[in-house]
């Protein structure tokens, strides 16, 4: 066990590496200029657009750029942004209302998820699964802004509950409908995975060993079925945190709520290198250490995977 | 349960497990397929019956119907009788029926590696018949299961009491089933295939085993195999199916010696004889019938080398097998409309 | 040593797709009582061929017959849409009030969905938009098919050293979220149209089809036909087209046919934040008109 994390860690290192600086190439390597944007429509100063570029180190190849920006990061630096704020700072402000988005998000989609998928799985056919499999597909069809407007008309134009946007990121209150419509898509991915993994279950033979044993159906769903029906359900709600958290650009957006998915999206079109560079990276650790955790709690959940 | 208990102590001069007229069929897309169609048989305390056939004949479903564990649906028993020790166990209630399973009949399954929770320790599914049906203690559940662990001959019982099913070889996960089985000293032992998945050598050993604990415990076994030379050392006789039937009952050495049914000698036919080196070896012509369309009649009659136009119009029932001379041959029966030329044959 | 993060996360990501699968699971249920039935069944009709006998199937399946004419629908729609409708989706007409209920028995009319805040026809220009939609849907998915099928099989297919290069290629490619990275590229592109997003979201989006691939590569390698394939002499192309990719493509046509949807939707979100929709692309299309609706 020891040796396999050990080798994971080490394989998440280039892994690391490549896929920051291919975040850094897209950023800094394409066509466009960051620094002439930063002016708008004004002609800009030769002489200032020389010395900014210089300070952001954009004179320089882009390698050198790229260990630059990674020698300043190990050491807790993420940069500057364009408009002079540290990112870092930037982040901080942005990350914690991400953070209880996703969170909520997270919470929403696993429990109502997994209650619908259990229920639809045990009672395949039944009127409850019907309704189940409509839903999921009505959500996983229809493009998460859509799903925002809508929930935004119902719940704040005509019911009046909540006003449209968010007033204040801070308060979890208001982040509720938000975090729901965030949630919904992959709420519809667990509850179908779900339902699916019971169905397969359902078949194995060790429950119809469980059942020649005489235990009682509730013995045979909690005990047998759904702790090996959960395990491919836990490994995507593993990942998913991460995603939920990259993917709040447009619930974020739609309902003013101040998280890195508005600043990130804001940062793109002005392309503000350094605030893209660092939130990304940010989320791509994220990601690689939720992959990890997922991949270690899959050996937990399933004893038949051992780490040589 | 306390019922039950006590009828265990009172002396009950029945067959323990008396299957009457069973039929099971299967609603399929394309159709109704009849997988059992009329089965009677009946096992004693103590003795061992095989169920022999192919994939197919209907000898699993069986099983199943008698274990109470068929997908209903897609199955359904629309006519016959389980009994067991002379109650119908198809008039039972859910729960009553329920704790007959594992306490007063226990079933062996093939592949033990796929009939074992893949999640759980083997201790701990060994525990759980304990758990479920005495309500002891986790603690002593797992003391139970080194017991067992013990007694079908697993070394090392008190190490491996927390390994899971995939750390253990084949032989030795069929001890735990068999182990599993036992676990409350049930009535009857139903064992479907439970040496098919097994190597040659840890099949002997298996069965051994199995015949060991069923004659110490003096339990009913029914031996579910397609595999003539497992059932030859421990069964006292034997049904053969075929198709949803069975075609012929006999004391296991009459039937190898003299079968009367057509099927039942072609199957010993196909058994490869070291004498018959170089010479090409008998199969039977044809493939066995599509359950969505038995053939009319009897059901072997399109592949049987002694069909005559009755066989394709009239289902034969199970005659009773006598010597020319009239005296009857004690349990033969035979469902052939000339099971006296096949008695005779050779 | 048995490497679960590369066996098993590399498994199709769990997406709803997987109920074609557990219809097939319902049918067989019968039949795993008694494996013959199914033997019988299909052995009745032996003549009957592999493609013939799914047909034979799925035209039993009303979903698949509904799902199959809508396809075709928005298919001829994309490449004729003037046969639907005679409005000119770009023709903005102020009288259009675009306050007033959409007429619904306007059947197939320019009024039909209503008009949007310049007054152009709404059922118009839901249309030709279908055109922008499918084309995406339809070049990104068969993309990503081509660069992860090939990165995928390559990887199962030769093991070792290029199994462990390209998986972490794949890895890096994967870390970098769909939806965050199409719109960092697409940022960079002057001119947007349907081809710089169908690029942006290739480029970022073979990943999931190449571990598919991967794994199923894995798996089918070891099967014994494979090995009787190379103990007869078959070389690295025809083992891996002829033998291995028949029977590993399975999971990744599910995972591809899934996908499809999903890049149409991403598309929808990228129109949707302004990034390929209303500066670049030159064709209207439907999710132009959801923002649009949703300002007004």
């Amino acid at each position: 066990m020891g040796s396999y994390v050990l080798r994971r860690v080490l394989q998440m290192i280039p892994v690391f590496f490549g896929t920051t600086l291919l975040i850094f190439l897209m950023v800094y390597s394409l066509p466009g200029d960051p620094v002439a944007a930063l002016f708008g429509e004004k002609a800009a100063d030769p002489a200032v657009v020389a010395s900014i570029k210089h300070k952001y180190f954009l004179d320089q190849p882009i390698w050198k750029q790229y260990l630059h920006y990674m020698g300043n990061l190990f050491q807790g630096d993420f940069g500057t942004s364009f408009t002079g704020r540290p990112v870092a700072d930037i982040m901080a402000d942005a990350f914690p209302v991400t953070i209880r988005l996703a969170l909520m998000a997270f919470v929403f989609e696993m429990v109502l998820g997994l209650a619908l998928g259990v229920v639809s799985g045990l009672r395949r056919g039944s009127i409850a699964d019907t309704l189940v499999l409509i839903m999921t597909l009505v959500v996983i069809s229809i493009p998460v802004f859509v799903l925002a407007y809508i929930a935004q008309t119902v719940f704040a134009t005509n019911l009046g509950w909540v006003t449209p946007t968010v007033q204040d990121s801070y308060d979890l209150s208001q982040l509720i409908l938000p975090a729901i419509v965030l949630g919904s898509l992959s709420l519809a991915f667990v509850a179908r995975l779900t339902r699916t993994s019971i169905g397969e279950n359902l078949r194995a033979d060790y429950i119809r060993t469980a059942v020649a044993k005489g235990l009682p159906r509730r013995t045979i769903i909690t005990r047998h079925l759904l702790r090996n029906s959960l395990i491919p359900v836990v490994t995507f709600l593993g990942t998913d945190l991460g995603a939920l958290m990259g993917g709040a650009i447009v619930t974020e957006g739609i309902f003013n709520v101040q998280g890195i998915g508005n600043v990130l999206y804001r940062a793109i079109n002005q392309k503000e290198g350094p605030t893209v560079v660092g939130i990304v990276t940010v989320l791509v650790i994220v990601y690689l250490v939720a992959s990890l955790l997922v991949d270690l709690l899959y050996a937990v959940l399933d004893p038949r995977i051992r780490y040589a | 349960m306390d019922t039950t208990e006590r009828e265990r102590e009172a002396p009950y001069s029945g067959p323990l497990l008396d299957v009457r007229d069973l039929h099971v069929e299967f609603v399929t897309r394309d159709g109704v397929a009849k997988a059992v169609n009329g089965v009677n048989y009946s096992v004693r305390a103590g003795e061992t019956l095989a169920v022999l056939g192919e994939s197919g004949s209907g000898k699993s479903v069986t099983a199943q119907a008698i274990m109470g564990i068929l997908d209903m649906p897609p199955a359904r028993i629309p006519r016959g009788e389980i009994r067991f020790r002379g109650q119908d166990m198809l008039k039972m209630g859910k729960d009553e029926r329920r704790r007959i399973r594992g306490q007063k009949i226990a079933m062996i399954f093939q592949d033990a590696l796929s009939a074992l929770n893949p999640v759980l320790t083997v201790g701990f599914q060994l525990g759980e018949m304990f758990r479920a049906h005495r309500g002891v203690s986790r603690r002593e559940a797992r003391e139970k299961a080194v017991e067992l662990m013990d007694r079908v001959r697993i070394p090392a019982a008190k190490q491996r009491v927390n390994d899971y099913p995939h750390q253990f070889s084949g032989g030795m996960r069929q001890r735990i089933m068999i182990a599993m089985a036992l676990a409350l000293e049930p009535d009857l032992i139903i064992a479907d295939e439970p040496t098919t998945a097994l190597d040659v050598t840890v099949q002997a050993q298996v069965m051994d085993l199995l015949a060991e604990l069923q004659s110490e415990f003096h339990m009913g076994l029914i031996l579910i195999t397609h595999d003539l030379g497992v059932v030859a050392d421990v069964a006292d006789k034997i049904a053969v199916m075929y198709a949803g039937r069975i075609v012929e009952t006999a004391p296991v050495h009459q039937l190898y010696a003299r079968p009367a049914h057509p099927y039942t000698r072609g199957l010993l036919d196909s058994i490869p004889r070291l004498d018959q080196k170089g010479q090409e070896l008998y199969a039977i012509k044809g493939l066995p019938p599509n359950l969505l369309r038995i053939p009319p009649g009897c059901a072997f009659n399109p592949r049987c080398p002694r069909a005559q136009d009755i066989c394709r119009t009239d289902v034969p029932e199970l005659f009773p097998v006598a010597e020319d001379d009239g005296t009857p041959l004690e349990g033969r029966g035979s469902a052939c409309f000339f099971w006296k030329e096949t008695l005779h044959d050779r | 040593m048995p490497d679960i993060h590369d066996e098993d996360s590399y498994e199709p990501h769990p997406k709803p797709g997987v109920s074609r699968l557990d219809y097939a699971g319902e049918q067989g249920m019968a039949v795993e009582q008694e494996t013959l039935v199914e033997r019988d069944v299909v052995k009745r009709e032996e003549a009957r061929s592999l493609w013939g006998d799914a047909w034979r199937d799925l035209r039993r399946r009303p979903i698949f017959l509904i799902s199959a004419v809508l396809i075709l629908l928005l298919v001829v729609m994309a490449i004729f849409p003037w046969a639907f409708t005679d409005a000119d989706p770009r023709k903005a007409d102020l009288v259009n009030d675009y306050l007033k209920r959409p007429d619904w028995g306007d059947v197939f009319g320019v009024g039909w969905f209503g008009y949007d805040a310049q007054g152009r026809s709404i059922y118009a220009r839901v249309v030709y938009g279908a055109r922008a939609s499918i084309t995406v849907g339809i070049f990104v998915t068969a993309a990503v098919t081509v660069i992860g099928g090939l990165t995928g099989m390559v990887a199962g297919y030769f093991g070792g050293a290029v199994d462990a290069v390209i998986s972490r290629i794949t890895d890096i490619f994967f870390g970098i979220p769909l939806l965050l990275g199409a719109l960092v590229l697409l940022n960079a592109f002057s001119t947007r149209t349907v081809w710089s997003v169908v690029i942006a979201l290739g480029v970022l989006g073979w990943t999931q089809i190449a571990r598919v691939m991967r794994g199923a590569v894995l798996t089918v390698k070891q099967a014994d036909y494979v090995v009787a394939g190379r103990a007869l002499g078959a070389g690295t192309g025809r083992l891996m087209f002829r033998h291995i990719l028949p029977n590993a493509i399975a999971p990744v046509i599910v995972v591809a046919t899934i996908a499809l949807g999903g890049y149409i939707a991403t598309e929808a979100t990228l129109s949707f934040l302004g990034i390929a929709g209303r500066r670049g692309a030159r064709r209207p299309r439907s999710e132009a008109s959801l923002s649009e609706g949703s300002a007004s």
